[in-house]
């Protein structure tokens, strides 16, 4: 089998974890986890240098990850997981009472993975950005990934951090948006439009790659090099904008923001996974 | 009762900046951001010290916050530095979610803190800002009562691990306490023993507390004076047993009631041990312009009004 098609397996089983862990939990967020699975699935599994066996939350000596939509934790949580940071039977506790897997992101669990809270938008980037400067003050190579929402970029605070990574030369960040139009009151377009996300990035100082098909492994992956190389050419930070669908891989919840913030009831969820193939085994 | 000397009248802040320098020679993990107020937060020996280590955020209080949250995770000790007002109330989710739950090392540098900061009026005069700090889990809320203590302070809040809030001012104040003291975080201290009231005093309100002591005094009054320098967490032991000794108290700080450190410590005495407790503080109203002294003295912020206060504490009983 080859790599690429071991990451779309990958992916695909994650889709199912995350209906699976939502509708377990009677709530969730699957619309944006399911947009963004190929991209987290990616870098999880094929582009960040990290070991779960010795990651710790300084994130020294690895590369690191943040979500700053932390309404995806689904989707981080069974990422996390599948890659070996806990044990996948975990992830049926998603949201419970006494889980480490809060509805968000948090640290005071203990679950390994995580390095700071999310879920208030708009913070994981500048986050992210304190991250990247102390990997940079230690003169470490590793870079940091940091994913945003669309929706999420209507918080003033990205474009202070936008601005400020912009300002401070920060090289060694890629961030990713998954475009996927949608947020919890409808497109975003609807919601506060004009987008012009790609035209806003650029025009506070940072490098863009558009990835036309950001649910496609190949062209993730391609923008990452992409991605990689305008670091080392301009030392600027990257944004590699993906062009996504919210509920991607299940037809019904495809393209919809009835999804963003619902769980679907068992029998829809069973619908659902019909639409995916069990490729590592249902936790 | 014992006399505290003045050795001159000087800004907190001033104390901040020194003690951040000093600091920042010791470890070389202690990194400053600041938002536009580099000046008047008085950071700028340290930015000219340590250039690489210094980081201009630009008039975007919440990116910084978070940037020295993200900072912090690899071992840097992070002093962030604005007013009070926008290091709180302005940045408060952000605060909350990536510093106090996320439990993250970062230090809030909170300078022009209450009414004090004077002639720039009630936009920029936090008065709520300990009410808010103190509410956060795990949050350290510190608030040094002149030059030398801050200093100390600021030292003592870079080699401790976890969130702190440290509050300080604008103006310049009486320097009493020992030049080059160590500074003990969750200690409260007396400066005064006595019996009828107990004074809990913290700021630049200690000094006005020791004014009022020496006035009750004259009168025949003896008044405890301890300086609450780290109102969280509250050195209940010491409070506690001073109250026991004295049978009523008085607070004074530069802040509202609603909040306050008055209302912290009368918190623990209504559970513990209820007695007659008089707030000096400002209650439920906004500050405005004018020169500090005459601030603090329209707003009932001085030793007069905290001799009053304890006559009518010791009424109470």
């Amino acid at each position: 089998m080859s790599d690429i098609q071991k990451l779309k397996d990958t992916a695909t089983q994650i889709r199912r974890d995350i209906l699976r862990m939502v509708t377990g939990a009677a709530s969730g967020h699957p619309g944006g986890s399911l947009s963004s699975t190929d991209v987290v699935t990616a870098l999880m599994f094929s582009v960040m240098n990290h070991d779960p066996k010795t990651w710790n939350r300084s994130g020294k000596g690895a590369d690191m990850f943040f979500l700053s939509c932390g309404h995806e934790s689904p989707l981080l949580y069974s990422a996390l997981a599948r890659r070996g940071y806990f044990d996948v039977k975990e992830l049926g506790t998603f949201r419970k009472l006494g889980s480490r897997l809060q509805g968000h992101p948090a640290t005071d669990t203990g679950l390994p993975g995580i390095h700071i809270a999310s879920g208030s938008l708009g913070q994981g980037l500048s986050a992210a950005v304190g991250a990247a400067l102390g990997k940079r003050l230690d003169k470490e190579p590793n870079l940091v990934y940091v994913l945003v929402g669309d929706g999420e970029s209507q918080e003033g605070q990205i474009w202070e951090a936008a601005e400020f990574a912009s300002h401070h030369k920060v090289d060694n960040l890629i961030a990713f948006t998954d475009w996927n139009g949608q947020q919890i009151d409808g497109t975003t377009e609807e919601v506060i439009g004009p987008d012009h996300l790609d035209q806003r990035w650029r025009a506070f100082g940072w490098n863009v790659v558009v990835v036309k098909d950001g649910n496609d492994m190949e062209q993730i992956l391609s923008a990452v090099k992409l991605a990689k190389e305008l670091l080392a050419a301009d030392h600027k930070p990257v944004m590699v904008m993906l062009t996504t669908v919210m509920g991607k891989g299940v037809d019904f919840m495809e393209g919809t923001c009835k999804w963003h913030g619902k769980a679907p009831k068992p029998e829809e969820c069973e619908k659902a996974l019909a639409q995916l193939k069990e490729t590592l085994g249902d936790y | 009762m014992k006399k505290y000397i003045d050795t001159g009248k000087k800004d907190t802040r001033s104390g901040f900046g020194e003690g951040l320098l000093e600091l920042g020679k010791q470890m070389d993990n202690v990194v400053a951001l600041t938002a536009d107020l580099k000046g008047s937060v008085k950071m700028d020996a340290f930015a000219k010290e340590f250039p690489q280590r210094f980081f201009q955020c630009g008039i975007a209080e919440a990116n910084m916050v978070n940037t020295a949250a993200g900072l912090s995770l690899s071992g840097k000790v992070p002093f962030i530095g604005t007013f009070a007002a926008f290091a709180t109330g302005r940045v408060y989710d952000q605060v909350r979610m990536c510093v106090s739950y996320s439990e993250t090392n970062v230090k809030i540098a909170a300078s022009h803190a209450g009414i004090t900061l004077g002639e720039d009026g009630a936009t920029h005069q936090i008065l709520e800002d300990i009410g808010l700090m103190r509410m956060l889990p795990g949050m350290v809320v510190i608030n040094p009562c002149d030059f030398n203590q801050t200093k100390a302070a600021t030292i003592a809040a870079g080699k401790y691990t976890g969130p702190v809030y440290l509050r300080f001012g604008r103006p310049s104040v009486p320097n009493f306490t020992p030049e080059n003291q160590e500074f003990v975080i969750g200690k409260a201290i007396l400066l005064n023993e006595g019996k009828d009231v107990s004074i809990f005093a913290t700021g630049h309100l200690v000094w006005e507390a020791l004014i009022a002591a020496e006035e009750l005094e004259k009168e025949g009054i003896s008044a405890e004076v301890i300086n609450i320098a780290t109102i969280k967490p509250l050195d209940v032991k010491v409070v506690m047993g001073s109250v026991n000794k004295t049978g009523c108290a008085v607070t004074a700080e530069e802040h509202f009631v609603a909040g306050g450190m008055g209302e912290m410590i009368a918190g623990v005495l209504a559970a513990e041990k209820p007695v007659p407790v008089e707030y000096v503080a400002i209650n439920d109203r906004f500050g405005q312009s004018g020169t500090p002294s005459e601030l603090m003295k329209a707003y009932g912020l001085d030793a007069e009004h905290i001799v009053a206060a304890a006559k009518k504490a010791i009424k109470r009983k």
